[in-house]
């Protein structure tokens, strides 16, 4: 191979690398700009707001995905644990709106313990624990609660539709749970075990990590922030709805994990991007349902997108 | 040198293969002789696999000739060489486990009756031809429920039926039993009385010298001897494998370690009794002195690997106490016995050691991370420190702490894994192989850091397979082989003939390791410490 062809290769390892880093605030970018020019009423403090109450969820969502992607995992159940948790407000909203927020976040944690429990100790993989877990608690979160139920609290109302100092509460809740995944990923013990982990497990485990211990709080982790998620989505829409509830949200923010930076092999971990990964997805379906296109579309052009974000990750994997 | 046996099936002349950056093969010759079963010996990496590989046509070569039956021949591709009459068993047997025995049998091949298999022929024909093999089992049951040794038999079944010229075995006894070698070894005899020629690999010279007639012994990609078996003594054979002169005098300065360590008193660095796991470890018991360098002897599959790992609470024990410095080890598991504090250099560095994805910091601290914390925050300050301070000692030549492991040099590689297992200021430091695969220069840097730690009274364990770094690095040496402890060479008998010597006849005198007294017990090789 010629030196030419040897550099060539390496400018282009370089702006692969590049893209897979930094493509997803050019993404953002060229989606605002577009919408900015083309997408009528866009630019106006009350269609923010609205954004960033839509994407606050998947935002949540995202951020407990990253980190079980991390380790080398993936979590296809968050959409179902959304729904477990809109369902168990709704159940216990009698003992008041506080032990009912509570008990789903509790829910959510012990659906992501057992995905995580089966996956670290009995060593099943994860794309099947979970995806049983996708079916299993959509199917419980209907025979708890059948149908669309109207959920009347005041406090929840508030919360959901609610701003303080211009900002909505759920966008508040949002950006704490960012802080909380940052302040893990960079501070902690537990964020450097989760990358070793996804890195090599062979080696973590040599030195000394737990990895089994690791894996399980990453799952649960996971579930507790989808379960956040869930009870969001229910402040919001001041609605129970088991049968819509985090419906596919596990592509929004596999999507959005990756379009961040956040290779699939695990690793590695970028908070940020994801963020703004979680961003692009909001806005991708916000732009193709303001210029009239069905919901079906959006689902494609999602698909379109973590294809892309996986083949320019695929070849850093790879070497 | 072959003897006139008139014409070879096979004939090799020169064979040479090459990969990026090694030549595999670098003029290899071969003949293979009707009705004799042939060795083909060599440590790991002397071009066994390769050599089969060209000759049956999975690799291409990039030199050399090949002649089959005097013509000359040359495969493309296995095919091609399986219809020409060349069969290969590999080690791992790659039949269907879910279909049943007859299919594998005949997969590709079945007896048709108007386009579809005739199965009562084809089971008629299974039956016959498995029962030749010793194999007396229903054929339509699934593969998948029979042995490792039957499948094994199927498998070569599968290959000499298809009248087969020349049978090639690579390790065929690896997963057997006893009794199953014992009914291998009865259908080689039969290939032999047939008139087919048998290539015989394998690690475990005991078959050799009970199979096979004739013997090639490979080594870095050259055959250095070949001839008949019988009449070259085994201690020869290790020579030649190992790349020994016998009668040469372990040469010096070769290993940049600088002799004898201090070593203190007291009460041990390490104490191993015992351990015993299933197939692997047969009660081996071994003690490490603080300041001294114990090296670990034998051939690959004897143990040392498995002994390491033991020790390390990698690997589960059936038996066995490990104590450091007279406390036993607490607990299970790799990170007990890190905190009593062991450490332990795995020999795979690319899927045990580094974590591709982060820096030459994360990865030095790694192990060390829990106590570079307080209440699981990491003190970023003290990993700085501690990174700083190993890179420096360690001389890691890297752009930073912060570039990526991976696009570090091997040996650098290397330093990063033995600066992660420092930081932890073991007791023990067990270092599987720590010179392999890296450069000249970071060789010597490593074997003098091992000289160093020894120094400042770390106990080390030493395993490699180069027998120079062994003797000129270890203190004391002790041999093991299938998994127990059958010598122990010390002080001045630590030499390269002596540890061939004990590596080739430990299996004939297990040897009563003993050093505290005048040397009762022990055996002719093993001078006694003085």
């Amino acid at each position: 191979m010629s030196a030419a062809s040897v550099m060539a290769r390496v400018d282009r390892d370089r702006a692969r690398s590049w893209l897979q880093d930094y493509g997803v605030y050019v993404g953002v970018a060229a989606i605002v700009l577009f919408n900015v020019v083309f997408t009528p009423g866009f630019v106006s403090l009350e269609n923010f707001r609205v954004q960033a109450v839509q994407a606050a969820p998947i935002v949540v969502v995202a951020l407990g995905m990253a980190l079980v992607i991390a380790t080398g995992g993936i979590d296809l159940s968050v959409g179902a644990v959304m729904a477990l948790s809109a369902a168990f407000v709704s159940l216990y909203l009698g003992y008041g709106p506080l032990v009912s927020v509570l008990v789903a976040l509790l829910v959510g944690a012990v659906a992501g313990a057992v995905n995580g429990t089966i996956v670290a100790v009995a060593g099943v993989q994860a794309i099947i624990v979970t995806l049983a877990m996708m079916i299993a608690g959509r199917g419980l979160a209907l025979v708890l609660v059948p149908q669309l139920e109207g959920i009347r609290n005041p406090a929840l109302r508030e919360f959901g539709s609610g701003s303080v100092a211009g900002v909505p509460y759920v966008v508040w809740v949002a950006a704490l749970m960012v802080a909380l995944v940052l302040f893990l990923v960079r501070r902690t013990l537990f964020g450097r075990r989760l990358v070793a982990v996804g890195g090599n497990r062979r080696a973590a485990e040599l030195s000394g990590l737990p990895v089994r211990r690791t894996l399980l709080l990453v799952y649960t982790l996971c579930g507790a922030l989808a379960a956040v998620a869930g009870v969001m989505t229910t402040a919001r829409l001041q609605a129970s709805d088991p049968n819509s509830v985090g419906l596919l949200i596990e592509l929004s923010a596999i999507t959005a994990v990756v379009v961040g930076g956040t290779p699939l092999s695990g690793g590695r971990v970028r908070v940020a991007g994801t963020v703004a990964g979680a961003i692009l997805m909001q806005l991708l379906v916000a732009t193709l349902i303001k210029h009239n296109l069905p919901p079906s579309w959006t689902q494609m052009a999602q698909t379109a997108v973590i294809i892309a974000a996986v083949y320019v990750a695929r070849e850093r994997g790879r070497s | 040198m072959p003897t006139d046996r008139g014409t070879p099936v096979l004939r090799a002349r020169g064979l040479v293969k090459r990969f990026p950056g090694v030549r595999a093969l670098a003029g290899v010759d071969l003949d293979l002789h009707p009705g004799r079963v042939h060795a083909l010996v060599g440590e790991n990496g002397a071009g066994k696999s390769t050599l089969i590989k060209v000759l049956t046509g999975v690799h291409g070569r990039d030199g050399g000739e090949l002649e089959l039956d005097g013509r000359p021949a040359g495969f493309a591709t296995p095919a091609e060489a399986q219809r020409a009459g060349l069969a290969t068993i590999y080690q791992e047997v790659d039949l269907l486990p879910l279909l049943s025995v007859a299919r594998n049998l005949f997969l590709g091949r079945e007896p048709r009756w108007f386009g579809l298999i005739d199965f009562p022929r084809m089971h008629r024909e299974a039956a016959e031809a498995l029962g030749e093999y010793g194999v007396h089992v229903d054929v339509r049951r699934p593969l998948g429920d029979l042995s490792m040794g039957a499948r094994q038999m199927v498998a070569l079944a599968r290959a000499v039926s298809a009248r087969a010229r020349v049978v090639i075995m690579d390790e065929p006894t690896s997963s057997l039993e006893p009794r199953e070698v014992h009914t291998l070894f009865e259908v080689i005899g039969r290939l032999r009385g047939r008139g087919i020629a048998v290539v015989y690999v394998s690690h475990r010279l005991d078959e050799l010298y009970e199979v096979c007639d004739d013997v090639t012994v490979l080594r870095d990609g050259h055959a250095v001897h070949s001839g008949p078996l019988a009449g070259l003594e085994r201690l020869r054979l290790i020579a030649l494998m190992l790349g020994r002169d016998m009668s040469e005098v372990a040469r010096e300065g070769a290993t940049t370690f600088a002799g004898a360590h201090d070593v203190a008193g007291g009460a041990p660095a390490l104490t191993a009794e015992a351990l015993t796991a299933r197939h692997r470890l047969r009660g081996v018991s071994l003690d490490i002195r603080p300041g001294e360098v114990v090296g670990l002897g034998g051939l690959l599959g004897s143990g040392r690997t498995e002994t390491a790992r033991a020790v390390a609470g990698d690997l589960a024990l059936e038996e066995g106490r490990v104590a450091v410095a007279g406390l036993p080890v607490r607990g299970r598991g790799t990170a007990a016995a890190i905190r009593a504090g062991i450490s332990l250099l795995p020999e795979d560095r690319k899927h045990e050691g580094i974590v591709p994805g982060l820096s030459v910091r994360e990865n030095i601290a790694l192990a060390a991370m829990p106590r570079l914390s307080r209440f699981g925050l990491v003190s970023e300050r003290r990993v700085d420190r501690v990174v700083s301070t190993f890179m420096e000692r360690l001389r890691i030549k890297a752009t930073g702490p912060s570039q990526k492991v991976e696009e570090l040099s091997g040996g650098n590689q290397q330093k990063v894994l033995l600066a992660r297992w420092l930081a932890l200021n073991p007791a023990v430091l067990l270092l599987d192989e720590p010179t392999r695969g890296i450069d000249v220069g970071a060789k010597a840097e490593v074997q003098r850091l091992v000289d160093e730690l020894a120094e400042d009274g770390l106990g080390v364990l030493l395993i490699s397979s180069d027998l120079e770094e062994l003797v000129e690095g270890a203190d004391r040496v002790v041999v093991l082989k299938d998994g127990a402890v059958v010598g122990e060479l010390s002080g001045a008998s630590v030499t390269e003939d002596a540890l061939v010597d004990a590596i080739a006849r430990g299996e004939a005198s297990p040897v009563v390791r003993d050093r505290s007294d005048g040397g009762a017990g022990a055996a002719p090789e093993e001078e006694v410490e003085r």
